[in-house]
């Protein structure tokens, strides 16, 4: 039966018609939307933010089709290329609020390198990326973030390689903001989201999220509850960590936290600045 | 009207300028740098945005980010970043996306030779990322025309809503050449289509009878999909085989729907040639030399030029010339030949390819040629 009338709070910001997700059960991005969603729904009655301006990007993968659900102007482009997209939209009209989501092997993997480049600029957008450390729409082959010895369908025998921390990463860059968040701590999720929302410049959030169905069959953590108590158990939040206390790790643990939160002059604001020179 | 005397390269950059360009995005390599270079000095001044992107393909997803913002926009290229932006020119396909993408041809495959000339991507143009499309694709063979072709892939883009390339070379881009730059009102200058209210922007995929859709501009309340993905007039994703075939067949008939708009040709010599020489882009201005030079020693020779490189006007070709000899001269190993015997089916066609770095010279054009004589 078609959905005819909003029973949710946050329904109004969804396609409800595009509802149910194609989220598997125990998927936590939906944990991850809703508080995104929150902190947007605050900021529009606050009135700091007009929803038509409000513009989500999203590439390839099970995270970036968050941009199928959201009731807002969205696009839903080719894997890895959202920031590009979302830098050509915001740098033609400024007034666009320009949401990236996706996951880490959308953002970080295929397109790390426009990640790094946009940081570098600190263009005005913000990236939400999922990490859940595993390729999972296309069936569990090994991420940048997949942690090492784990086995995927792509590394049998245990991956060889070291994960990447994109927090640190990004913290190199100049970026205005980068935070880390837990879907175990979704209050944070939106705490920092709805703080991303406010900034200019290039915003940066990972969500650590958990994906019993295919990570959590590669670590025999299929159980949504059991995965989501043991990503609980090592998610260490430390209000004010230092980048170097940033680590993402599943033996060593979590650490969310906000890392970066200044206001350098953003791309737009140094375009506009040599505009007016002219 | 004023006439300046300028390169190809900047007469493209002027071209974009007349024709309304706001929003640039590329990545240097030669030989095509030039047109970003000159762009940056003298977009900001028209009220546009330049920016140097970290590669090809964030550059060609930017402009189609541009251009849904309502701003039309341009990338210029050369083959290995031509190759890089294959899967965005499929994603402008499938968004119907107005962009204009520059590549300025020089001799491959993968580094090759920067510097120097070629004619070599003209079917990588038609046949450029994977699925099922028809891409507009304009070869100047003057500076003069490199301006005018460019405001026409413009026109083209935005008349019907999709990604146009327009082939030039690395001898046409380094051409001096006087230019004649049109004023604003001089020249058709074609603004896009866009939804008359808000219910039927909702539609951002559904076609008026011209087959393409107004396209709504973000930012509007329209709460507009982009969809990479099959998708429905909506813009919902839709893997059915009736939504599947109504699209790609769609997407390919509103260009040819619109063929006697798109395509032009130059033909001279041709109503009593017996021998047709058929060529387009650069390598036509020494073919049209030699063609001449035949023509004075009284042999009836006609020629082709094709301005249009994709589609191709089938019947206009067929119907330039009752030359029963058709003769292809290009730079590269023998491309749109293929084309042309197929479209010549009854007569001979001869392929006749000048394969050079350097503009081949109207002697070498004429060596080429004589065996079919």
């Amino acid at each position: 039966m078609a959905v005819t009338q909003y029973i949710h709070p946050l329904d109004k910001h969804l396609r409800l018609e595009r509802i149910p997700t194609l989220y598997c059960p125990g998927c936590g991005l939906g944990i991850g939307l809703a508080s995104m969603l929150r902190a947007l729904d605050s900021r529009i009655k606050e009135g700091s933010i007009d929803p038509d301006k409000v513009f989500w990007v999203g590439g390839i993968g099970c995270s970036a089709r968050m941009v199928f659900y959201v009731n807002y102007d969205s696009a839903h482009v080719i894997h890895g290329r959202a920031i590009p997209f979302a830098i050509g939209a915001v740098l033609a009209n400024p007034e666009l609020k320009a949401i990236v989501v996706g996951g880490d092997g959308d953002i970080a993997g295929i397109g790390g390198n426009h990640l790094l480049h946009a940081a570098r600029r600190n263009v005005d957008l913000i990236v939400v990326m999922f990490t859940n450390f595993v390729y999972a729409m296309t069936g569990g082959q090994v991420a940048p973030t997949t942690p090492r010895g784990v086995k995927t369908t792509t590394t049998p025998r245990g991956n060889p390689e070291y994960p990447m921390n994109a927090v640190k990463l990004v913290t190199s860059l100049n970026a205005n903001y980068v935070a880390r968040a837990s879907i175990t701590t979704p209050h944070y999720i939106e705490q920092y989201f709805y703080k991303a929302l406010g900034k200019k410049g290039f915003r940066f959030i990972e969500v650590v999220s958990a994906c019993p169905e295919v990570y959590g069959r590669h670590i025999g953590l299929r159980n949504p509850v059991e995965m989501y108590n043991e990503l609980k158990k090592r998610v260490k939040h430390k209000p004010k960590a230092s980048i170097e206390e940033a680590e993402i790790d599943w033996d060593k643990g979590i650490v969310t936290g906000e890392f970066v939160d200044r206001d350098n002059p953003s791309y737009i604001e140094i375009l506009r600045g040599e505009q007016s020179e002219i | 009207m004023r006439k300046t005397f300028t390169s190809g390269n900047m007469a493209v950059a002027e071209g974009a300028l007349t024709a309304g360009l706001k929003f640039y995005a590329g990545y240097p390599i030669t030989p095509s740098s030039e047109i970003m270079e000159y762009l940056a000095e003298k977009l900001p001044q028209h009220g546009g945005v330049v920016i140097q992107m970290e590669d090809e393909i964030g550059s060609i997803n930017a402009i189609i980010g541009a251009s849904w913002a309502g701003f039309k926009a341009m990338t210029a290229t050369s083959g290995p970043g031509f190759s890089l932006m294959a899967e965005a020119m499929g994603l402008a396909v499938i968004t119907e996306t107005p962009i204009v993408v520059v590549n300025v041809m020089r001799a491959g495959p993968s580094t090759g030779v920067p510097t120097k000339t070629s004619q070599s991507d003209v079917l990588q143009a038609r046949w450029f990322a994977h699925g099922d499309y028809l891409i507009p694709c304009y070869a100047p063979w003057s500076v003069q025309e490199a301006y005018d072709l460019t405001i026409k892939a413009f026109n083209t883009a935005e008349l019907l809503r999709t990604p146009v390339i327009l082939l030039s070379d690395a001898v046409i881009a380094h051409l001096w050449e006087p230019l004649m730059i049109y004023e604003p009102g001089e020249v058709e200058v074609i603004g896009r289509k866009i939804p008359i209210d808000k219910q039927r922007a909702k539609f951002p995929y559904k076609p008026d009878s011209d087959l393409v859709p107004p396209m709504p501009i973000l930012g509007h309340g329209y709460k507009t999909i982009i969809e990479s993905l099959t998708h429905n007039e909506r813009g919902f994703y839709a893997p059915m085989n009736t939504e599947y075939k109504a699209l790609v067949k769609r997407l390919i008939l509103k260009i040819l729907k619109r063929i006697n708009y798109i395509y032009e040709q130059e033909t001279r010599y041709c109503d009593d040639a017996e021998v047709l020489l058929v060529s387009y882009g650069s390598t036509a201005r020494s073919v049209y030399l030699a063609t001449v030079d035949y023509r004075r020693k009284g042999l009836k020779i006609g020629f082709l030029r094709l301005k249009t490189l994709w589609p191709l006007n089938e019947e206009k070709i067929l119907n330039c010339s009752r030359a029963r000899k058709i003769i292809v001269i290009e730079n590269n190993t023998g491309k749109i030949y293929f084309d042309m015997d197929r479209i010549f089916k009854d007569r001979d066609v001869y392929s006749s390819p000048v394969l050079s770095l350097e503009l081949p010279t109207p002697r070498e054009v004429s060596e080429a040629i004589e065996p079919w004589l």
